[in-house]
Protein backbone atom coordinates (compact mmCIF):
# COMPACT_ATOMS: atom_id res chain seq x y z
CA UNK A 1 0.00 0.00 0.00
CA UNK A 2 1.03 3.33 -0.89
CA UNK A 3 1.76 6.12 1.79
CA UNK A 4 -1.40 8.87 1.29
CA UNK A 5 -0.80 10.94 3.86
CA UNK A 6 2.28 12.30 5.57
CA UNK A 7 2.16 13.95 9.20
CA UNK A 8 6.24 15.44 9.40
CA UNK A 9 7.28 17.56 12.01
CA UNK A 10 3.89 19.31 13.08
CA UNK A 11 4.02 21.92 15.92
CA UNK A 12 1.30 24.41 17.20
CA UNK A 13 1.97 27.20 20.01
CA UNK A 14 -1.14 29.03 21.32
CA UNK A 15 -0.61 32.65 21.86
CA UNK A 16 -3.27 34.33 24.56
CA UNK A 17 -2.92 37.37 26.23
CA UNK A 18 -1.47 36.02 29.22
CA UNK A 19 1.14 33.96 27.42
CA UNK A 20 2.13 31.60 24.73
CA UNK A 21 0.97 27.95 25.11
CA UNK A 22 3.04 25.00 23.44
CA UNK A 23 -0.03 22.12 22.76
CA UNK A 24 1.93 20.16 19.76
CA UNK A 25 6.15 19.68 20.44
CA UNK A 26 6.72 17.95 17.43
CA UNK A 27 4.11 15.27 15.95
CA UNK A 28 5.54 12.53 13.18
CA UNK A 29 3.66 10.15 11.16
CA UNK A 30 2.38 8.72 7.98
CA UNK A 31 -0.82 6.66 6.81
CA UNK A 32 -1.33 4.20 4.36
CA UNK A 33 -3.73 4.24 1.80
CA UNK A 34 -6.79 2.39 3.08
CA UNK A 35 -5.43 2.43 6.31
CA UNK A 36 -7.49 2.82 10.01
CA UNK A 37 -4.95 4.61 12.04
CA UNK A 38 -5.95 5.79 15.78
CA UNK A 39 -4.58 8.43 17.87
CA UNK A 40 -5.33 8.56 21.41
CA UNK A 41 -3.35 10.34 24.33
CA UNK A 42 -4.09 11.57 28.05
CA UNK A 43 -6.66 13.85 27.94
CA UNK A 44 -5.93 17.52 27.24
CA UNK A 45 -2.82 16.20 24.79
CA UNK A 46 -4.29 17.95 21.96
CA UNK A 47 -5.23 14.97 20.22
CA UNK A 48 -8.30 17.18 18.62
CA UNK A 49 -6.30 20.27 17.84
CA UNK A 50 -4.08 17.73 15.84
CA UNK A 51 -6.71 16.44 13.79
CA UNK A 52 -8.25 20.13 13.57
CA UNK A 53 -4.91 21.20 12.01
CA UNK A 54 -4.49 17.66 9.25
CA UNK A 55 -8.10 18.77 8.18
CA UNK A 56 -6.80 22.40 7.66
CA UNK A 57 -9.23 24.13 9.90
CA UNK A 58 -6.67 25.64 12.52
CA UNK A 59 -3.32 26.45 11.46
CA UNK A 60 -0.17 24.83 12.72
CA UNK A 61 2.71 26.71 13.98
CA UNK A 62 5.74 24.90 11.60
CA UNK A 63 5.90 21.66 10.02
CA UNK A 64 3.95 19.93 7.10
CA UNK A 65 0.70 17.99 6.20
CA UNK A 66 1.24 16.25 3.17
CA UNK A 67 -1.34 15.02 1.12
CA UNK A 68 -1.14 13.12 -1.98
CA UNK A 69 1.73 14.93 -2.54
CA UNK A 70 0.13 18.47 -2.22
CA UNK A 71 0.71 20.35 1.42
CA UNK A 72 -2.88 20.98 3.14
CA UNK A 73 -2.74 24.53 4.78
CA UNK A 74 -6.68 24.94 4.03
CA UNK A 75 -9.69 23.23 4.26
CA UNK A 76 -9.60 20.73 1.11
CA UNK A 77 -12.43 19.15 -0.60
CA UNK A 78 -10.45 15.44 -0.19
CA UNK A 79 -10.37 15.59 3.74
CA UNK A 80 -14.07 14.70 5.68
CA UNK A 81 -14.32 15.55 9.02
CA UNK A 82 -16.75 14.48 11.52
CA UNK A 83 -17.39 15.32 14.75
CA UNK A 84 -18.29 14.07 18.27
CA UNK A 85 -21.87 15.38 17.57
CA UNK A 86 -23.74 14.31 14.12
CA UNK A 87 -24.62 17.73 13.68
CA UNK A 88 -27.31 17.10 11.88
CA UNK A 89 -29.60 19.81 10.33
CA UNK A 90 -33.03 19.43 12.43
CA UNK A 91 -35.19 21.58 10.07
CA UNK A 92 -34.09 19.46 7.04
CA UNK A 93 -34.96 15.70 5.81
CA UNK A 94 -32.34 13.21 5.89
CA UNK A 95 -31.88 13.51 2.54
CA UNK A 96 -31.05 17.26 2.16
CA UNK A 97 -28.85 16.27 5.35
CA UNK A 98 -27.42 13.99 3.21
CA UNK A 99 -26.70 16.35 0.24
CA UNK A 100 -25.56 19.72 2.67
CA UNK A 101 -22.16 19.19 1.64
CA UNK A 102 -22.40 18.94 -1.88
CA UNK A 103 -24.66 21.73 -1.90
CA UNK A 104 -22.10 23.83 0.14
CA UNK A 105 -19.57 22.53 -2.07
CA UNK A 106 -21.16 23.49 -5.54
CA UNK A 107 -20.98 20.47 -6.26
CA UNK A 108 -24.46 18.89 -6.15
CA UNK A 109 -24.70 17.65 -9.60
CA UNK A 110 -26.43 14.34 -10.71
CA UNK A 111 -23.63 11.89 -10.51
CA UNK A 112 -23.01 12.90 -6.82
CA UNK A 113 -26.30 13.01 -5.78
CA UNK A 114 -26.49 9.68 -7.84
CA UNK A 115 -23.76 8.39 -5.45
CA UNK A 116 -25.48 9.98 -1.98
CA UNK A 117 -28.46 8.23 -3.05
CA UNK A 118 -25.92 4.60 -3.39
CA UNK A 119 -24.93 5.02 0.10
CA UNK A 120 -28.07 5.47 1.59
CA UNK A 121 -30.06 2.48 0.11
CA UNK A 122 -26.54 0.71 0.66
CA UNK A 123 -26.56 1.55 4.60
CA UNK A 124 -30.46 0.71 5.29
CA UNK A 125 -31.61 4.52 5.34
CA UNK A 126 -33.49 5.10 2.21
CA UNK A 127 -36.39 4.51 3.52
CA UNK A 128 -36.35 7.20 6.50
CA UNK A 129 -35.15 9.99 3.42
CA UNK A 130 -37.65 12.17 3.91
CA UNK A 131 -37.67 11.86 7.94
CA UNK A 132 -36.32 14.45 9.97
CA UNK A 133 -33.27 13.94 12.15
CA UNK A 134 -35.52 14.24 15.20
CA UNK A 135 -37.26 11.11 14.27
CA UNK A 136 -34.36 8.79 13.78
CA UNK A 137 -32.24 7.10 16.80
CA UNK A 138 -28.88 8.19 17.86
CA UNK A 139 -26.96 5.61 16.00
CA UNK A 140 -28.90 6.22 12.73
CA UNK A 141 -28.03 9.79 13.17
CA UNK A 142 -24.55 9.01 13.21
CA UNK A 143 -24.57 6.89 10.49
CA UNK A 144 -26.74 9.67 8.69
CA UNK A 145 -23.86 12.51 9.12
CA UNK A 146 -21.11 9.82 8.29
CA UNK A 147 -22.98 9.47 4.61
CA UNK A 148 -23.01 13.23 4.33
CA UNK A 149 -19.47 13.29 4.68
CA UNK A 150 -18.98 10.40 2.45
CA UNK A 151 -21.17 12.20 -0.01
CA UNK A 152 -18.72 14.90 -0.85
CA UNK A 153 -16.09 11.68 -1.81
CA UNK A 154 -13.15 12.46 0.54
CA UNK A 155 -9.91 10.79 0.06
CA UNK A 156 -8.84 10.39 3.84
CA UNK A 157 -12.12 10.38 6.50
CA UNK A 158 -11.01 12.05 10.19
CA UNK A 159 -13.11 11.06 13.13
CA UNK A 160 -13.21 13.75 16.32
CA UNK A 161 -14.41 11.33 19.40
CA UNK A 162 -17.13 10.61 16.83
CA UNK A 163 -18.71 8.33 18.69
CA UNK A 164 -18.13 9.51 21.75
CA UNK A 165 -21.58 11.19 22.21
CA UNK A 166 -23.46 8.25 21.91
CA UNK A 167 -24.38 4.94 24.55
CA UNK A 168 -22.22 2.35 25.19
CA UNK A 169 -24.56 -0.32 23.42
CA UNK A 170 -25.50 1.80 20.35
CA UNK A 171 -21.64 2.87 20.42
CA UNK A 172 -20.51 -0.24 19.94
CA UNK A 173 -23.22 -0.91 17.43
CA UNK A 174 -22.29 2.33 15.56
CA UNK A 175 -18.56 1.29 15.56
CA UNK A 176 -19.01 -1.86 13.94
CA UNK A 177 -21.89 -0.27 11.17
CA UNK A 178 -19.24 2.57 10.40
CA UNK A 179 -16.21 0.27 10.03
CA UNK A 180 -18.12 -1.71 7.55
CA UNK A 181 -19.08 0.95 5.70
CA UNK A 182 -15.67 2.24 5.47
CA UNK A 183 -13.80 -0.52 4.68
CA UNK A 184 -16.43 -1.29 2.01
CA UNK A 185 -15.72 1.88 0.51
CA UNK A 186 -11.89 1.45 1.19
CA UNK A 187 -11.58 5.02 3.11
CA UNK A 188 -8.77 5.89 4.34
CA UNK A 189 -9.44 6.84 8.23
CA UNK A 190 -7.86 8.91 11.41
CA UNK A 191 -9.79 8.65 14.69
CA UNK A 192 -9.31 10.19 18.15
CA UNK A 193 -10.27 8.82 20.26
CA UNK A 194 -9.94 8.65 24.48
CA UNK A 195 -11.46 4.94 24.52
CA UNK A 196 -8.72 2.55 23.93
CA UNK A 197 -10.72 -0.56 23.42
CA UNK A 198 -12.31 1.53 20.51
CA UNK A 199 -9.26 2.30 19.17
CA UNK A 200 -7.91 -1.39 19.76
CA UNK A 201 -10.96 -2.94 18.00
CA UNK A 202 -11.44 -0.69 14.87
CA UNK A 203 -7.56 0.13 13.70
CA UNK A 204 -4.31 -1.29 11.85
CA UNK A 205 -2.14 1.20 13.93
CA UNK A 206 -2.52 3.43 17.01
CA UNK A 207 -0.32 6.49 17.40
CA UNK A 208 0.52 7.08 21.46
CA UNK A 209 0.96 10.71 22.46
CA UNK A 210 2.58 11.89 24.88
CA UNK A 211 0.77 15.13 27.59
CA UNK A 212 2.09 18.30 26.68
CA UNK A 213 3.95 19.23 24.95
CA UNK A 214 2.73 16.56 22.79
CA UNK A 215 4.75 14.46 20.67
CA UNK A 216 4.71 10.79 19.39
CA UNK A 217 5.49 8.19 22.59
CA UNK A 218 5.20 4.92 20.16
CA UNK A 219 3.22 3.57 17.38
CA UNK A 220 1.50 0.02 17.95
CA UNK A 221 0.56 -1.98 14.85
CA UNK A 222 -2.47 -4.06 15.08
CA UNK A 223 -3.12 -7.50 14.38
CA UNK A 224 -5.39 -9.96 14.71
CA UNK A 225 -5.33 -11.96 11.99
CA UNK A 226 -8.67 -12.58 11.78
CA UNK A 227 -10.61 -12.73 8.54
CA UNK A 228 -13.38 -10.63 8.40
CA UNK A 229 -12.59 -8.67 11.14
CA UNK A 230 -15.24 -6.06 12.54
CA UNK A 231 -14.83 -4.37 15.65
CA UNK A 232 -16.82 -7.05 17.43
CA UNK A 233 -15.24 -10.11 16.48
CA UNK A 234 -11.39 -7.88 17.82
CA UNK A 235 -13.12 -7.56 20.85
CA UNK A 236 -13.45 -11.42 21.93
CA UNK A 237 -10.15 -12.43 20.63
CA UNK A 238 -7.30 -13.06 23.04
CA UNK A 239 -5.10 -10.58 21.54
CA UNK A 240 -7.30 -7.78 22.09
CA UNK A 241 -6.73 -8.03 26.45
CA UNK A 242 -2.86 -7.82 25.58
CA UNK A 243 -3.35 -5.15 23.46
CA UNK A 244 -5.09 -3.28 25.62
CA UNK A 245 -2.43 -3.90 28.86
CA UNK A 246 0.38 -2.67 26.50
CA UNK A 247 -1.96 0.95 25.14
CA UNK A 248 -2.78 0.94 28.96
CA UNK A 249 0.54 1.26 29.97
CA UNK A 250 1.64 3.69 27.63
CA UNK A 251 -1.38 6.15 28.30
CA UNK A 252 -0.26 5.78 32.20
CA UNK A 253 0.30 9.30 33.07
CA UNK A 254 2.90 8.21 36.04
CA UNK A 255 5.23 6.21 33.53
CA UNK B 1 -58.26 0.71 20.70
CA UNK B 2 -60.55 2.42 22.91
CA UNK B 3 -60.91 -1.12 24.84
CA UNK B 4 -57.44 -0.69 25.26
CA UNK B 5 -57.67 1.97 27.66
CA UNK B 6 -58.10 0.99 31.52
CA UNK B 7 -60.14 2.68 33.70
CA UNK B 8 -56.98 4.85 35.24
CA UNK B 9 -56.47 6.45 32.29
CA UNK B 10 -60.11 6.86 31.71
CA UNK B 11 -60.26 8.61 35.23
CA UNK B 12 -57.26 10.32 33.79
CA UNK B 13 -58.62 12.23 30.76
CA UNK B 14 -61.78 12.87 32.33
CA UNK B 15 -59.51 15.00 35.24
CA UNK B 16 -57.71 16.49 32.17
CA UNK B 17 -60.73 17.60 30.44
CA UNK B 18 -62.48 18.79 33.59
CA UNK B 19 -59.97 20.91 34.95
CA UNK B 20 -59.68 22.42 31.49
CA UNK B 21 -63.08 23.35 31.40
CA UNK B 22 -63.23 24.84 34.94
CA UNK B 23 -60.86 26.82 34.25
CA UNK B 24 -62.34 28.43 31.36
CA UNK B 25 -65.61 28.88 33.27
CA UNK B 26 -63.98 30.48 36.08
CA UNK B 27 -62.08 33.21 33.43
CA UNK B 28 -65.22 34.03 31.84
CA UNK B 29 -67.12 34.45 35.23
CA UNK B 30 -64.81 37.33 36.70
CA UNK B 31 -65.24 39.25 33.54
CA UNK B 32 -69.10 38.87 33.18
CA UNK B 33 -68.63 39.69 37.24
CA UNK B 34 -66.73 42.51 36.84
CA UNK B 35 -69.14 44.01 34.18
CA UNK B 36 -72.24 43.49 35.95
CA UNK B 37 -70.57 44.65 39.40
CA UNK B 38 -69.63 47.27 37.65
CA UNK B 39 -72.61 48.66 36.16
CA UNK B 40 -75.03 47.99 38.99
CA UNK B 41 -72.02 49.74 41.39
CA UNK B 42 -72.83 52.64 38.66
CA UNK B 43 -76.20 52.27 38.39
CA UNK B 44 -76.54 52.78 42.20
CA UNK B 45 -74.34 55.75 42.12
CA UNK B 46 -71.74 54.29 44.78
CA UNK B 47 -69.18 54.44 41.91
CA UNK B 48 -69.34 57.80 40.12
CA UNK B 49 -69.99 56.97 36.77
CA UNK B 50 -68.62 60.53 35.49
CA UNK B 51 -65.04 59.27 36.43
CA UNK B 52 -65.54 55.39 35.99
CA UNK B 53 -67.81 55.15 32.61
CA UNK B 54 -69.63 52.48 32.98
CA UNK B 55 -69.91 49.08 30.75
CA UNK B 56 -73.46 50.52 29.13
CA UNK B 57 -72.20 53.51 27.86
CA UNK B 58 -68.78 52.08 26.93
CA UNK B 59 -71.28 49.89 24.54
CA UNK B 60 -72.91 53.00 23.11
CA UNK B 61 -69.75 54.51 22.10
CA UNK B 62 -69.00 51.52 20.65
CA UNK B 63 -71.56 51.03 18.97
CA UNK B 64 -71.27 54.39 17.40
CA UNK B 65 -68.31 53.81 16.30
CA UNK B 66 -69.15 56.24 12.78
CA UNK B 67 -70.27 58.88 15.01
CA UNK B 68 -67.60 59.63 16.88
CA UNK B 69 -64.66 58.57 14.19
CA UNK B 70 -63.23 55.88 16.18
CA UNK B 71 -63.15 53.48 13.73
CA UNK B 72 -60.88 56.17 11.74
CA UNK B 73 -58.57 56.80 14.67
CA UNK B 74 -58.49 52.92 14.97
CA UNK B 75 -56.97 52.44 11.24
CA UNK B 76 -54.88 55.38 12.34
CA UNK B 77 -53.39 53.58 14.98
CA UNK B 78 -53.19 50.49 13.46
CA UNK B 79 -51.32 51.64 9.97
CA UNK B 80 -48.68 53.16 12.18
CA UNK B 81 -48.35 49.98 14.10
CA UNK B 82 -47.89 47.78 11.33
CA UNK B 83 -45.05 50.21 9.46
CA UNK B 84 -43.48 50.54 12.89
CA UNK B 85 -43.38 46.90 13.43
CA UNK B 86 -42.31 46.02 10.10
CA UNK B 87 -39.95 48.56 9.33
CA UNK B 88 -38.23 47.78 13.62
CA UNK B 89 -38.23 44.11 12.62
CA UNK B 90 -36.43 44.15 8.98
CA UNK B 91 -34.03 47.20 10.01
CA UNK B 92 -33.46 45.26 13.31
CA UNK B 93 -32.73 41.71 11.07
CA UNK B 94 -30.41 43.56 8.53
CA UNK B 95 -28.27 45.56 11.19
CA UNK B 96 -28.21 42.26 13.76
CA UNK B 97 -26.70 40.29 10.67
CA UNK B 98 -24.29 43.21 9.96
CA UNK B 99 -23.21 43.08 13.53
CA UNK B 100 -22.64 39.25 13.39
CA UNK B 101 -20.81 39.63 10.41
CA UNK B 102 -18.25 41.99 11.54
CA UNK B 103 -16.93 41.16 15.09
CA UNK B 104 -15.24 44.21 14.83
CA UNK B 105 -18.18 46.45 14.01
CA UNK B 106 -20.44 44.81 17.27
CA UNK B 107 -17.45 45.37 19.55
CA UNK B 108 -17.49 48.86 18.49
CA UNK B 109 -21.07 48.98 18.70
CA UNK B 110 -21.42 47.23 22.11
CA UNK B 111 -21.08 50.15 24.54
CA UNK B 112 -23.71 52.38 22.64
CA UNK B 113 -26.24 49.64 22.30
CA UNK B 114 -26.05 49.50 26.00
CA UNK B 115 -26.70 52.75 26.72
CA UNK B 116 -29.97 53.05 24.12
CA UNK B 117 -30.78 50.02 25.11
CA UNK B 118 -31.52 51.38 28.90
CA UNK B 119 -32.05 54.98 27.76
CA UNK B 120 -36.11 55.75 28.38
CA UNK B 121 -36.78 56.30 24.35
CA UNK B 122 -39.95 58.31 25.25
CA UNK B 123 -37.51 61.23 26.23
CA UNK B 124 -36.74 61.69 22.55
CA UNK B 125 -40.32 62.62 22.20
CA UNK B 126 -40.09 66.67 21.79
CA UNK B 127 -36.98 65.54 19.85
CA UNK B 128 -38.25 63.53 17.87
CA UNK B 129 -41.23 65.89 16.85
CA UNK B 130 -38.89 68.55 16.08
CA UNK B 131 -36.66 67.06 13.81
CA UNK B 132 -39.36 64.93 11.79
CA UNK B 133 -42.20 66.86 12.49
CA UNK B 134 -45.37 66.27 14.37
CA UNK B 135 -46.99 64.10 12.19
CA UNK B 136 -47.28 60.34 11.33
CA UNK B 137 -43.08 60.19 10.90
CA UNK B 138 -42.77 60.93 14.15
CA UNK B 139 -44.75 58.60 15.33
CA UNK B 140 -43.17 55.85 13.39
CA UNK B 141 -39.84 56.92 14.44
CA UNK B 142 -40.77 56.55 18.19
CA UNK B 143 -42.20 53.23 17.49
CA UNK B 144 -38.70 52.42 15.87
CA UNK B 145 -36.84 54.06 18.66
CA UNK B 146 -38.83 51.62 20.91
CA UNK B 147 -38.56 48.62 19.51
CA UNK B 148 -35.06 48.88 17.22
CA UNK B 149 -32.32 48.13 19.78
CA UNK B 150 -34.14 45.52 21.74
CA UNK B 151 -35.28 43.83 18.32
CA UNK B 152 -31.18 44.00 17.06
CA UNK B 153 -29.94 42.80 20.59
CA UNK B 154 -32.34 39.64 20.64
CA UNK B 155 -31.48 38.34 17.25
CA UNK B 156 -27.26 38.96 17.37
CA UNK B 157 -28.13 37.06 20.66
CA UNK B 158 -29.85 34.35 18.97
CA UNK B 159 -27.16 34.27 15.86
CA UNK B 160 -24.11 34.54 18.34
CA UNK B 161 -25.25 31.13 20.18
CA UNK B 162 -26.34 29.10 17.19
CA UNK B 163 -25.05 25.48 18.23
CA UNK B 164 -20.67 25.74 17.71
CA UNK B 165 -21.26 22.46 16.18
CA UNK B 166 -23.26 23.04 13.48
CA UNK B 167 -20.80 26.14 12.21
CA UNK B 168 -18.10 23.92 12.87
CA UNK B 169 -19.86 21.23 10.71
CA UNK B 170 -20.45 23.59 8.02
CA UNK B 171 -17.03 25.09 7.92
CA UNK B 172 -15.47 21.17 7.38
CA UNK B 173 -17.12 21.82 4.29
CA UNK B 174 -15.03 24.67 3.62
CA UNK B 175 -18.41 26.79 3.67
CA UNK B 176 -17.94 30.37 3.07
CA UNK B 177 -19.71 32.79 5.48
CA UNK B 178 -22.23 34.09 3.58
CA UNK B 179 -23.55 29.98 3.30
CA UNK B 180 -22.69 29.64 7.04
CA UNK B 181 -25.32 32.85 7.54
CA UNK B 182 -28.16 31.39 4.93
CA UNK B 183 -27.81 27.86 5.56
CA UNK B 184 -27.10 27.09 9.33
CA UNK B 185 -27.58 30.39 11.32
CA UNK B 186 -30.41 32.12 9.76
CA UNK B 187 -32.88 29.12 9.63
CA UNK B 188 -30.99 27.56 13.21
CA UNK B 189 -32.98 30.92 14.73
CA UNK B 190 -36.40 30.83 13.29
CA UNK B 191 -37.61 30.66 16.81
CA UNK B 192 -35.36 34.02 17.58
CA UNK B 193 -36.96 35.54 14.74
CA UNK B 194 -40.72 34.57 15.82
CA UNK B 195 -39.56 35.73 19.57
CA UNK B 196 -37.96 38.96 18.64
CA UNK B 197 -41.59 39.36 16.78
CA UNK B 198 -43.63 38.84 19.68
CA UNK B 199 -42.01 41.36 21.64
CA UNK B 200 -41.60 43.63 18.70
CA UNK B 201 -45.19 44.34 18.26
CA UNK B 202 -46.24 44.77 21.74
CA UNK B 203 -42.96 47.36 21.83
CA UNK B 204 -44.66 49.20 18.87
CA UNK B 205 -47.87 49.58 20.21
CA UNK B 206 -46.17 51.05 22.95
CA UNK B 207 -44.22 53.58 20.63
CA UNK B 208 -47.55 54.27 18.57
CA UNK B 209 -49.51 55.34 21.52
CA UNK B 210 -46.86 57.10 23.27
CA UNK B 211 -46.12 58.85 20.06
CA UNK B 212 -49.93 59.80 19.48
CA UNK B 213 -49.95 60.66 23.01
CA UNK B 214 -47.17 63.34 22.58
CA UNK B 215 -48.06 64.64 18.85
CA UNK B 216 -52.11 64.54 19.70
CA UNK B 217 -53.44 64.33 16.19
CA UNK B 218 -55.01 61.45 15.74
CA UNK B 219 -55.12 57.96 16.94
CA UNK B 220 -56.47 55.56 19.77
CA UNK B 221 -53.75 57.29 21.37
CA UNK B 222 -54.94 61.10 20.60
CA UNK B 223 -58.41 59.79 21.83
CA UNK B 224 -57.32 58.47 25.16
CA UNK B 225 -55.43 61.84 25.89
CA UNK B 226 -58.65 64.27 24.33
CA UNK B 227 -61.37 61.94 26.30
CA UNK B 228 -59.06 62.52 29.31
CA UNK B 229 -59.15 66.11 29.04
CA UNK B 230 -62.52 67.02 28.35
CA UNK B 231 -63.56 64.41 30.83
CA UNK B 232 -65.33 61.90 28.70
CA UNK B 233 -64.54 58.82 30.03
CA UNK B 234 -66.39 56.65 28.15
CA UNK B 235 -64.30 57.67 24.99
CA UNK B 236 -61.28 56.98 27.14
CA UNK B 237 -62.50 53.39 28.31
CA UNK B 238 -63.83 52.72 25.03
CA UNK B 239 -60.22 53.73 23.23
CA UNK B 240 -58.68 51.53 25.99
CA UNK B 241 -60.84 47.99 25.48
CA UNK B 242 -60.24 48.83 21.48
CA UNK B 243 -56.76 49.23 22.21
CA UNK B 244 -56.78 45.81 24.24
CA UNK B 245 -58.42 44.25 21.87
CA UNK B 246 -56.26 45.13 18.81
CA UNK B 247 -53.37 44.26 20.83
CA UNK B 248 -54.64 40.83 21.23
CA UNK B 249 -55.79 40.07 17.74
CA UNK B 250 -51.87 41.63 16.49
CA UNK B 251 -49.81 39.57 18.98
CA UNK B 252 -51.83 36.23 18.36
CA UNK B 253 -51.07 36.40 14.35
CA UNK B 254 -47.94 36.69 15.55
CA UNK B 255 -48.15 33.37 17.03
CA UNK B 256 -50.20 31.86 13.90
CA UNK B 257 -47.60 33.15 11.61
CA UNK B 258 -45.09 31.64 13.91
CA UNK B 259 -46.63 28.42 13.92
CA UNK B 260 -46.94 28.62 9.97
CA UNK B 261 -43.32 29.36 9.44
CA UNK B 262 -42.11 26.37 11.90
CA UNK B 263 -44.83 23.76 9.70
CA UNK B 264 -43.26 25.43 6.63
CA UNK B 265 -39.84 24.86 7.48
CA UNK B 266 -40.23 21.50 8.26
Amino acid sequence: MKEILEIKNVAKTYQAKNGELEAIRDVSFSVKDGEFVSIIGPSGCGKSTLLSIIAGLEEKTSGEVILEGESVNKISDKIGYMLQKDSLLEWRTIYNNVLFGLEIRKNKNEKQTIYANELLKKYHLEEFKNKYPSQLSGGMRQRVALIRTLAVKPRILLLDEAFSALDYQTRIMVTKDIYKILKNENITTIMVTHDISEAISMSDRVVVLTKRPTTVKKIYDINFEIENRDPLNCRKSHKFSEYFDCLWKELDVHG
Amino acid sequence: MDKNISNDRKKYLRKVKTNKIAVFITQITIVIGFIILWEILANLGIIDSFITSQPSRIFNTFMNLSQNDLLEHLGVTCLETIIGFVSGTILGIILAILLWWSKFLAKVAEPFLVILNSLPKIALGPVIIIWVGAGMEAIIVMALSISLIVTVLEILNGFLNTDRELLQMAKTFNASKFQILTKVVIPANISTFINSLKINIGLSLVGVISGEFLVSKAGLGYLIVYGGQVFQLDLVMTSVIILAIVAAIMYQSVVILGKIVIKGQK
